[in-house]
């Protein structure tokens, strides 16, 4: 025991209490990193090896899942294929050895364009559109604040599905549907509820004062809260971001039913990469690794406003 | 600088009715403390004053110019705050030169003021540094900076020592005023701690329930209070009060108090028989054996050269200031003697001091 009085417990935990905490918290991540594991390897098998019986652990990394998930290739005649020359790159090598010639470029690159679009662009909206009116439910009386913030809560007590049908009608109507505004504008709306109500807690937490102060030191209200107000609330900006573009890149029902050509995003469009003679298993897990790498990048980026408390020591409270 | 002139000033928050007509002048250089128990309106006042808070009604003159309804930042004025409200994410020299940047002053000029900011509150060693690493003596002096750096037409400070310790306080107290006298600066300080207002005030304040009860020097407020609650709040011990029942004259010298007569500075209104206050400060209070009010000797407090004597008597307990080298018995019966030209009377109804000589003795208003 360091201390006998901390900030939080009275009694330091034993080493033995420590020790048993930190098994249970490796253990778990294991649990919770096995499926990601094993969508990474099977990302790097040869189809036969994707779908063998037992499952294979140790097998011999092939990129041909990664190929087949960029391009769109055609089964022709041997005499055809030799006829040819020799192959152009290691991905037109990988089919001629399965008797197909490399057609074309595959929709994925497209389609992850179209998530990362739409995925960032309602995410600097909705974290931009929410920061806003939670700066003005924190600091003003607005009539009605209770009932509004209530019912902007409500927006997320049904599941975003129940309201597909009218939505898709009205995104018909309206000649929203297959559009990236289309999505841009639906991830928003249902992400800025989320947005107003975290960030209103991060904003609660900062004094007036900061703002008084730098009102009376001769600038706008507008310019304080860029000035002062924001600085202070990047943890809670870097955490609701967060939060909002891991529901907008993940979205899978709106997709489906909202896009099919021009805004389809990257989720609808894995699952359904035919191979010959079914799934293609390996190309489905290396588009499904790549689609992970943006969400983790920007996690990472963030890590350190997410860590860091700016605030602390600076008020005396 | 400037001088500050408010006028009527109201201000309700829904049903509470915060600041009552308000109305007080702080003359240019002046250094005026707003005094009294929490909630009684003062900070609100002091905010109003700012520009943080719109009045319900009233004016508030800069100089004569009218800015009741002016932005804050239009104003030209500095604000202290209790909690420092330095910026958290800028570091000391940052946090002072802040409100220089708004006023499109050249860089050159905007570090000279901050360097001479920082000299004068002696935090030079400090300008780099974190403000979230600085003690609490050093905070208070970064905001200051932050005041002072922009040359302003007047100070606004709300109780800027609140958040400190004693002995920084009162090392505090001291630099604060001195500060005043440098600058020259109209200040207005907000506080609830009578020996802050006392020690560093020209004129205090003192505001109860959003009603501004008295405006004078700290030697009025005490020697002169114009209400039982000024009187009342003001002094440790605060003032005794004698309850009697009685009418005045004007001119009369004397008041009778149960079955004796009671020298009085000479009345200078007339009152109508009705319930009046006696007040005496316990150091008007003298021990002789032909006292005109008896009693029983209940405690004693040591205060190293006085101590402190309470006695209860017909008329309740009564505080009296005594040499600490008299020695009292617990029980000991004493009688009680007023110095006549310290008397206060108030009418009890309305808690308002009646006129007298008193009141010639010293400058207010």
């Amino acid at each position: 025991m360091t201390s006998a009085t901390t900030a939080h417990s009275v009694v330091e935990p034993s080493a033995t209490t420590r020790r048993f905490a930190g098994s249970l918290v490796v253990l778990y991540a294991i649990i919770t990193m096995i499926p990601l594991v094993w969508i990474m390897l099977t990302a790097f098998k040869s189809p036969d090896d994707a779908i063998s019986y037992p499952p294979k652990v140790m097998f011999k990394p092939s990129l041909e899942g990664f190929c087949n998930l960029f391009t769109t290739r055609s089964r022709q005649t041997p005499e055809f294929i030799r006829s040819l020359g020799s192959p152009q790159g290691l991905c037109d090598s990988i089919a001629r050895s399965r008797n197909m010639v490399v057609a074309g470029p595959s929709n994925y690159v497209p389609r992850f364009v179209n998530s990362l679009i739409i995925a960032f662009g309602s995410t600097v909206l909705a974290v931009a559109l929410g920061t806003l009116s939670a700066y003005g439910f924190s600091r003003f009386r607005v009539p009605l604040k209770d009932d509004l913030l209530f019912f902007i809560l409500s927006t997320r007590m049904m599941p975003p599905i129940a309201v597909a049908i009218p939505i898709y009608l009205m995104y018909r109507t309206i000649g929203l549907s297959d559009t990236r505004l289309g999505m841009i504008l639906l991830y928003t709306s249902v992400n800025v509820s989320l947005a107003v109500w975290l960030l209103k807690g991060f904003i609660d937490e900062i004094p007036r004062e900061y703002e008084e102060a730098a009102m009376i030191d001769g600038y706008t209200r507008f310019q304080a809260f860029v000035k002062v107000v924001l600085p202070q609330a990047t943890t809670g900006i870097a955490a609701t971001a967060i939060f909002c573009l891991i529901f907008a890149w993940n979205e899978y029902a709106f997709a489906v039913l909202l896009t099919s050509g021009n805004a389809q995003t990257a989720p609808p469009f894995i699952p359904i990469i035919i191979g010959e003679g079914g799934q293609d298993w390996p190309a489905v897990a290396a588009g499904t690794t790549l689609f992970l790498v943006p969400i983790v990048v920007f996690t990472v980026l963030l890590r350190k406003h997410l860590l860091r408390g700016i605030t602390f020591g600076a008020v005396r409270k | 600088m400037a001088q500050i002139k408010v006028e009527a000033l109201d201000k309700s928050f829904g049903a509470f009715h915060a600041v009552k007509s308000a109305s007080f002048t702080v003359e240019d250089g002046q250094f005026l403390c707003l005094l009294g128990p929490s909630g009684c309106g003062k900070t609100t006042t002091l905010r109003m004053i700012a520009g943080l808070e719109l009045p319900t009604a009233g004016t508030i003159r800069l100089d004569g110019e009218d800015v009741t309804m002016n932005r804050a930042s239009a104003r030209d004025i500095a604000f202290v705050f209790q909690l420092f409200a330095l910026y958290p994410h800028m570091n000391v020299r940052r946090n002072i030169c802040f409100p220089l940047k708004c006023e499109g002053i050249g860089v050159a000029e905007r570090d000279r003021r901050v360097v001479e900011a920082a000299r004068i509150l002696r935090i030079s060693h400090l300008l780099d540094r974190s403000v979230s690493g600085l003690a609490g003596g050093d905070r208070q002096r970064v905001a200051l900076g932050r005041a002072i750096v922009r040359k302003p037409k007047c100070f606004l400070m709300d109780e800027p020592l609140g958040a400190l310790d004693t002995e920084m306080r009162d090392a505090m107290i001291h630099e604060l005023r001195a500060l005043h006298d440098r600058l020259g600066a109209t200040t207005v300080y907000v506080t609830h701690d009578q020996l802050e207002a006392m020690a560093m005030a020209d004129r205090i304040a003192v505001m109860n329930n959003g009603v501004v009860e008295q405006v004078a020097s700290p030697r009025d407020i005490y020697d002169r209070p114009a209400s039982l609650f000024v009187a009342d709040f003001i002094g440790s011990p605060p003032m005794n009060f004698l309850p009697f029942r009685g009418g005045l004259r004007t001119g009369a010298e004397a008041i009778r108090l149960g079955e004796r007569d009671v020298a009085i500075p000479a009345a200078r209104e007339a009152t109508a028989e009705s319930e009046l206050v006696l007040g005496v400060r316990p150091e008007h209070v003298r021990f002789t054996d032909r006292g005109m009010v008896r009693g029983e000797v209940y405690g004693t407090e040591y205060l190293g050269t006085t101590q402190i004597v309470t006695v209860t008597t017909h008329y309740g307990a009564l505080k009296a200031r005594s040499p600490s080298s008299r020695s009292f018995r617990t029980g000991e019966t004493v009688g009680l003697d007023f110095r006549p030209d310290t008397l206060s009377i108030f009418d009890k109804a309305s808690g308002r001091a009646i006129r007298t000589a008193l009141h010639e003795g010293g400058a207010h208003g």
